[in-house]
């Protein structure tokens, strides 16, 4: 019935497009560290490429756990507020200086660490909840879980600002190891497992199958609500990391300091060319993603013009990247499988 | 160029055409052939990327005919048709319309020219109402600009009394029956002024009652002198309408003959040619069941309900045995499918596999419990962007891989399945959306073909196939029962249950009202029955 519409025309000229989707992002990429690097000295400089690689960091790690949401075709709204919530649960467990007014339950650093871990495990496996049994949809889910974390955050810390963590977390998010600091190491560790994860694993073929076609999937007899408990448990848990070690990179623990970090990471994540519609994409495209937008951000920095309108410009950029991965996008679905 | 885009509806002439025939009877009709070459269609050639769909290729149609159009997928049927319609605009050949050569630019240009076309898959709005759907795109608007509600109800339902059908022009489309919406499709396109007018397997998803309807109005249609094109693999269904019936084989015309003059046997001979023997008995009709009462039970069913579906089935499935579920379409079958593989569990009742009370509450669990499916919709069953090999072991990879993957053995498993069934392209590496859909549907056979389960569940596993596919469909089957495992065939085609079960359930609205063991069946006992 189907006949063999135009796939035999034109291999090379379709492998080309096929790699468009991928490559747009890339593009961008290196468009802007052009214009960047030729609009001001000081932004090509080894100094500043640690700068950003650090700015991205805690973005990063939040975004590695949204691509296996997004890449099942579900979104996770909650992250920022887990992060912080787990920032301000870690802070919660560790003693802090007689000056800071606050509730606080010292507990062993290992310890609170680990705690800290397992709320924002648990967290995640209410979402999971919600979306499996219940059956909320994630949008609703992971909108009514931002509250919950918020609330969570607002009730320990009660407006007030607490300090100290553990000694490994100060480490891991504000100490360097020679000039690379350990959080860009820590980033780039959880990026590399999460990248061998979704490539090579059982797994990773599993979620890239569910976001590909949900009901193939189940008509395959995969397990689709144990995978999509999987995701939502390891978004969580990448928001916790990265909320601690916020925690440590910025000094304090305190209510909404991560708001920002909630439209950063989905852009990052969209950005890099991961689908929203599930199944396409990968760590590779985060990271590509992730630089667009830092290289943005701190670029934006480097060069002179009114502080006020870099928020509009940010924008603007933003939704030219976009407009090119969905142009490449379908110039891709024109030309192949329907 | 005769091009009439104004609505225009049919003359109403011909009246007592609405059942009073029995099943599958042609409604008596006035004229008949004879009205002239309305469309003619000379050494037609087109090809893709070097292989011929099309090779020299005549083709006439006449004034006020109905003209059957069979042959196997890939024949070159739906290629002619879309040259015809407008959608292929690049050929070789020519058109002629009304003696004058045409050439079509687009579906639009078609269209203004008289052609229109009712697809397989219906293209009506589900949520509007009926009214809405005969004037979509052709509002009548009033003074005001506003949609003129009551002309276009009254010229809706004038409209479908002159085809000899009552509806409600108010009632959404979505709540009629599948055979009353592609009647109200029909309508849609006669009234932007189709004289020609392709129907695309238009009887497959519908009860003999219904193609009964349909046949009524298509016998009014060509007394009123407009051409049909009915493309069909229900070879009853294309003698029992037509006038005249060509078929097609790998891209050439091979005849073209009245249906007066011919039989079933003559068509499929020249359909699929030579060494089909299986394939050709259940396209005509008698089979003898032998079951297999000594051998085990491997799943069993007791009153298994589930309100609005089906209630009270029990049922037992045997190794090496292929247990047929028959009934019209919507009788509960397809979803007794999905329950017997825990897509759908049911509301009460039990299911036992091997002896073992089976807790079929998720895909999984019924995978894991030895149950397979292969579902009606391919789409539903495959991952279109992902390689064939992918699509084949998706459902093994626990077998395969403890946790990391290991394509080159999945790959090993893709040749070896591919060679087995014949898929072409030969391919694991091939995203399974280029293939075609008979070699889909082998690729989401394959799925459970590895490590094999202990009950195979087939939805309408032909559906929509060629003679070709089917007959591989039938073969593998067999083989697979050979194998011992217990295969259960749910179909509302009478062919597809005849040609691979060894017992026969047939199912009226959700229940199991008889059962056909060991005994001589025929299309016309299954049909009685149901």
């Amino acid at each position: 019935m189907t006949e063999p519409v135009a796939l035999e025309r034109g291999r090379a000229g379709g492998w080309l497009r096929g790699q468009l989707r991928n490559v747009a992002p890339l593009v961008t990429l290196v468009f802007l560290v052009v214009f960047f690097a030729v609009a001001s000295p000081s932004f090509a400089s080894v100094g500043n490429f640690y700068n950003i690689l650090t700015q991205i960091s805690v973005t990063g790690i939040i975004a590695v756990g949204l691509t296996f949401v997004i890449l099942c075709a579900e979104i996770d709204l909650g992250v920022a507020s887990i992060a912080n919530a787990t920032g301000i649960v870690l802070a919660y467990f560790t003693a802090q200086e007689a000056s800071v007014n606050i509730a606080n339950l010292p507990m062993p650093g290992t310890v609170a660490i680990i705690l800290a871990l397992a709320s924002c495990i648990a967290l995640g496996a209410v979402n999971a909840f919600g979306m499996t049994i219940i059956g909320i949809p994630s949008f609703i889910m992971t909108l009514a879980m931002l509250q919950i974390a918020a609330g969570i955050c607002a009730l320990l810390v009660r407006g007030q600002i607490a300090y100290a963590v553990p000694h490994l977390v100060v480490t891991l998010g504000s100490k360097s190891l020679g000039p690379v600091p350990w959080i860009v190491i820590v980033a780039a560790l959880i990026m590399l497992i999460a990248h061998l994860v979704l490539t090579y694993t059982r797994f990773g073929r599993y979620v890239y199958m569910v976001g590909g076609n949900r009901e193939a999937a189940e008509y395959s007899g995969v397990n689709v609500k144990a995978i999509l408990t999987a995701v939502m448990v390891i978004s969580a848990l990448c928001s916790g990391i990265a909320g601690m070690l916020g925690v440590a990179y910025f000094g304090s623990a305190q209510q909404n300091e991560f708001d920002t970090y909630l439209l950063d990471s989905i852009s990052a994540v969209v950005v890099g060319g991961t689908s929203l519609f599930g199944g396409e994409g990968g760590i590779g495209s985060t990271i590509i993603g992730l630089f667009v937008l830092g290289v943005l951000n701190n670029g934006l920095d480097h060069v002179d013009i009114d502080s006020f309108l870099k928020i509009l410009i940010r924008g603007l950029i933003l939704l030219a990247a976009l407009t090119i991965n969905v142009y490449a996008q379908r110039m891709r679905r024109v030309e192949g499988p329907t | 160029m005769p091009s009439d885009p104004s609505p225009r509806p049919p003359p109403a002439r011909g009246g007592g055409v609405e059942g009073d025939a029995a099943p599958y009877a042609p409604p008596p009709l006035a004229g008949g052939v004879g009205g002239g070459v309305l469309l003619e269609l000379s050494a037609i050639s087109k090809s893709f990327g070097g292989v011929a769909a099309l090779r020299d290729v005549d083709f006439s149609l006449e004034a006020g005919e109905i003209h059957g159009l069979v042959g196997e997928n890939g024949a070159g049927k739906s290629t002619l048709m879309k040259i015809i319609a407008g959608v292929r605009q690049e050929f070789e050949g020519t058109m002629r319309l009304d003696g004058a050569p045409i050439r079509l630019g687009s579906t639009r240009g078609a269209r203004a020219a008289g052609i229109g076309m009712v697809h397989q898959e219906l293209s009506s709005v589900r949520e509007l109402t009926v009214a809405e759907n005969v004037y979509l795109g052709v509002q009548p608007l009033t003074r005001f600009g506003t949609i003129d509600w009551r002309a276009m109800n009254a010229g809706a339902r004038a409209h479908l009394d002159d085809l000899g059908i009552t509806i409600d022009p108010r009632a959404p489309m979505g709540s009629l029956p599948l055979g009353l919406q592609q009647l109200v499709e029909l309508s849609r396109v006669l009234f932007s002024g189709a004289r020609i007018i392709i129907l695309d397997e238009p009887t497959s998803a519908l009860s003999p009652p219904e193609v009964t309807r349909l046949f009524g109005v298509l016998g009014r249609l060509r007394a009123a002198g407009r051409s049909l094109i009915f493309i069909s693999h229900f070879l009853d269904d294309v003698l029992a309408v037509c006038d005249r019936v060509t078929v097609f084989r790998n891209g050439q015309n091979v005849a073209t003959a009245r249906c007066a003059e011919v039989d079933k046997g003559w068509i499929i001979a020249r359909m699929i040619g030579a060494g089909h023997d299986e394939l050709e008995e259940s396209y005509l009709g008698e089979r003898h069941l032998d079951s297999r009462a000594d051998a085990a039970v491997v799943m069993e069913t007791h009153g298994l309900t589930l309100p609005g579906a089906y209630r009270d089935v029990s049922l037992q499935v045997r190794e090496g045995e292929v247990l047929g579920i028959y009934g019209f379409m919507g009788s509960g079958q397809l979803e007794l499918a999905r329950t017997l593989f825990g897509k759908l569990p049911a509301r009460g009742g039990r299911i036992t596999v091997d002896g073992r009370l089976a807790s079929l509450r998720s895909t999984s669990a019924a995978r894991r419990a030895g149950v397979a499916l292969v579902p009606e919709s391919r789409r539903a069953m495959l991952f279109a962007r992902e390689p064939v090999f992918k699509n084949m072991t998706i459902s093994i990879l626990e077998r395969i891989a403890r946790l990391l993957l290991r394509p080159s053995a999945e790959r090993a498993i893709a040749r070896n399945r591919i060679e087995a069934l014949r898929i072409r392209p030969p391919s694991p590496d091939r995203p399974l959306g280029t293939l075609s859909g008979g070699n889909q549907q082998k690729v989401a056979l394959a799925r459970w073909l590895t490590h094999l389960p202990k009950v195979l569940v087939l939805s309408e596993p032909t559906r929509g196939m060629d003679v070709g596919a089917k007959d591989d469909v039938v073969k593998i089957v067999r083989g697979l029962r050979e194998r011992g495992i217990g295969i259960v065939v749910v179909s509302a085609e009478p062919e597809t249950v005849l040609s691979l079960a060894d017992r026969i359930l047939v199912m009226r609205r959700g229940i199991i009202v008889r059962e056909f063991a060991d005994e001589t069946v025929s299309k016309d006992r299954l049909l009685a029955a149901a």
